[in-house]
């Protein structure tokens, strides 16, 4: 596969690229900063990526920004076939209520920026007969939460768009896969409680390589919580008022 | 709660990011997977904030040419032997664990079966990228602040916070271990067959029954190993095996003498007289232990202290049997001993290893502990010996300080420095005295 992943030096983002450089997957790599991204392009390629492991900087903060670094993977890889996506803004429920600039920025990051990146990414996968868009949404987005009510509202959102893009666009080749992780280990999640089932980096990516392979349109991850959020979805509001999770 | 492998932890907090330069920036210390078993990769209680360095675990270069591998500190070796063993290299040393980052293998200069021939892991790193007290970033080598570079070779993560490391790979001809294992009646047989063993074998280590007395005292089981050829391997390449998990805590004191005593004496009696001679997979030669996650909860709540001493070939091998002596006359029951011959010393400067023999027992944490480790550090002084540090949690400041004069010129480089003392550990609150 050709596959450009954004986030790809952190977290989720880096496992998930490791596991595809491990098999032998084209790489191209998009981020925030440029010397990690040096450095992740070295690690992928020494782990086994096929070529040169190339990368530009690309922040969701920065929309006007998108169309060049797609063309840039585009150009690098001969077309990617395949868009990773699980770069996001993380905010507890209590500092995105005391200040609502840094509310409003991770709204938009998550949800329009990301939406409109997506978008991008389906005009030119659908221009050459579809491919794979995956993106990490997260169990945030499955229920509203009091913990997790505005980063909660931005992953609804998107998760909404990708189930939508799915149904209208699968048919005609582009295969979009939600993935909603739950509690995982990273430094996003550091000093946070940590509830049970909570979840490491590399075994969450392998369930979403899987997924990217099977084209599973949504991924759990660690499969667990899928049957966690079931049962909180059943959860009257009475108790949901009650409950601190 | 940051715990450590002896169980005995402490109250206190880690911090954890991708991008260890800036996370290392006004640190007072770095810990890795905390596999060492005391205090040395504790805080001090008086900031009880470490930097853990696993998420940054980049390898940056490699060479397939010389085997020169640089990566970021947190890299873990279990990591490092499942990327590189399919591709027939390995590390050049390896510690009885997998779950080990290369930060703390060069803090430690750990030591492995081949150190007879192989040295300590310091001897294969080039050079190391470190953030120092001041906040500035050196990388330092043989030739480059060569003071700092040998001290930081089993510093204990004293003298700065490593964030690469730069080190040879060995190529091997299989990526499976062809193993010969025999079973020796006592000690001084035993201290025999292993130097013996050590001129053919370039990796030897042995296990002992530190438990029996009179005739069949230090009884115990020697492997030897070397790479299997590809005539005697299987043609697949192994894969990595998967964990079972010690369920849960036992309550402390469950292993009392009697209980220790049944387990090493079934150990040595299922090894049958005549040798044994085979393939093996790489895992249970390097690391048995580690087929048990989290193994360490057989000793409950209250934990255990590991002691390691080397005591000098010169005394061999009578200090070896007076070693057991002192330690059966003291009660201390162990599980079964590794014993070790040790090859030169290293070139770090509070590098454990000497020539001689190491041995590495276990003890339960209770209320004679601290005065059986009290007792083996006089004799190790007498017998001038030393302990490694990356396994102590109990010893005394005017112990240590006893039986090893190298740590004169440690501090004096790490004064040079960092002159505040600004890096440090619990450990060095205990033996060397630094600020709480």
């Amino acid at each position: 596969m050709n596959v450009v992943v954004l986030g790809a030096t952190r977290g989720m983002g880096r496992a998930v690229a490791r596991q595809l450089a491990r098999r032998g997957d084209r790489l191209f790599l998009l981020g925030r900063d440029q010397d990690q991204l040096a450095r992740s392009a070295a690690d992928l390629e020494v782990r086994g990526a096929r070529g040169r492991v190339a990368y530009a900087p690309c922040d969701l903060a920065d929309p006007e920004s998108f169309g060049a670094v797609l063309e840039a993977a585009d150009t690098e890889l001969g077309g990617f076939d395949t868009f990773v996506l699980t770069a996001a803004s993380f905010g507890t429920q209590d500092a995105l209520e005391a200040d609502h600039d840094v509310a409003r920025r991770l709204l938009t990051v998550n949800l329009a920026n990301t939406i409109s990146l997506c978008e991008q990414v389906r005009e030119r996968l659908m221009s050459r007969g579809g491919g794979t868009l995956c993106v990490f949404s997260s169990v945030a987005g499955d229920r509203g939460r009091k913990p997790v009510g505005i980063y909660g509202a931005s992953k609804a959102g998107l998760s909404h768009y990708l189930e939508a893009l799915d149904h209208k666009y699968r048919a005609a080749g582009l295969v979009t896969i939600t993935v909603k992780p739950g509690f995982v280990r990273t430094s996003m999640t550091q000093g946070l409680p940590e509830p049970p089932f909570a979840g490491e980096p590399e075994e969450v990516a392998k369930i979403v390589v899987k997924g990217i392979d099977a084209g599973t349109p949504v991924v759990y991850a660690p499969h667990i919580w899928g049957v966690v959020m079931s049962a909180i979805k059943l959860l009257p509001r009475w108790l949901m008022r009650r409950v601190d999770f | 709660m940051l715990p450590v492998w002896g169980r005995v932890g402490t109250e206190g907090q880690e911090t954890r990011d991708e991008n260890l330069e800036a996370l290392t920036k006004g640190a007072i210390l770095s810990r890795g997977l905390g596999r060492s078993y005391g205090d040395s990769s504790l805080p001090p209680s008086s900031h009880p904030v470490a930097v853990n360095t696993t998420l940054s675990d980049r390898i940056l270069s490699f060479d397939h040419d010389t085997g020169l591998l640089t990566a970021e500190a947190g890299l873990s070796l279990y990591d490092l032997n499942w990327t590189f063993l399919p591709q027939l290299w390995f590390t050049p040393v390896s510690p009885g664990t997998q779950y080990v980052t290369l930060g703390g293998m060069v803090a430690s200069d750990i030591h492995g079966k081949n150190h007879h021939v192989a040295g300590t892991f310091g001897r294969h790193v080039q050079s190391l990228k470190m953030r120092l007290a001041d906040n500035s970033i050196v990388t330092c080598s043989r030739r480059e602040l060569p003071d700092l570079f040998l001290a930081t070779l089993g510093g204990m993560g004293l003298t700065g916070h490593i964030l690469e490391v730069t080190f040879r790979m060995v190529q091997v001809p299989t990526a499976w271990i062809w193993q010969e294992t025999e079973r020796i009646g006592n000690i001084d047989k035993y201290l025999v067959a292993l130097r013996e063993s050590a001129v053919d074998w370039p990796m030897t280590v042995g296990w002992i029954d530190c438990l029996s007395v009179g005739a069949a005292m230090g009884r115990g089981i020697l492997m030897k190993g070397r790479w299997a050829e590809p005539d005697e391997a299987p043609a697949r390449a192994p894969r990595a095996r998967p964990q079972i998990t010690f369920p849960v805590e036992l309550p402390s004191g469950f292993l009392g003498r009697p209980l220790v005593k049944t387990f090493n004496t079934l150990f040595f009696h299922q090894h049958r007289r005549r040798a044994r001679r085979g393939c093996i997979h790489p895992e249970p030669y390097f690391y048995p232990l580690d087929t048990v996650h989290h193994w360490n909860r057989m000793y409950g709540r209250k934990g255990f202290a590991q002691y390691q001493c080397v005591l000098p070939a010169a005394g061999m091998p009578d200090n070896a049997r007076r070693f057991l002596d002192v330690l059966t006359s003291l009660g201390g029951a162990s599980f079964l001993s590794v014993i070790k011959d040790c090859g030169a010393e290293g070139d770090g400067i509070l590098s454990f290893p000497m020539p001689g023999i190491s041995v590495a027992l276990d003890i339960p944490m209770g209320d004679d502990t601290q005065h059986i480790v009290d007792r083996l550090n006089e004799f190790v002084i007498d017998e001038g010996g030393r302990i490694y540090l990356s396994k102590d949690a109990l010893t005394r400041a005017e112990h240590y300080r006893a039986m090893d004069p190298r740590v004169d010129r440690f501090l004096e480089i790490r004064r040079k420095y960092d002159p505040d003392l600004r890096i440090r550990s619990a450990q060095s609150v205990r033996l060397f005295g630094d600020p709480g």
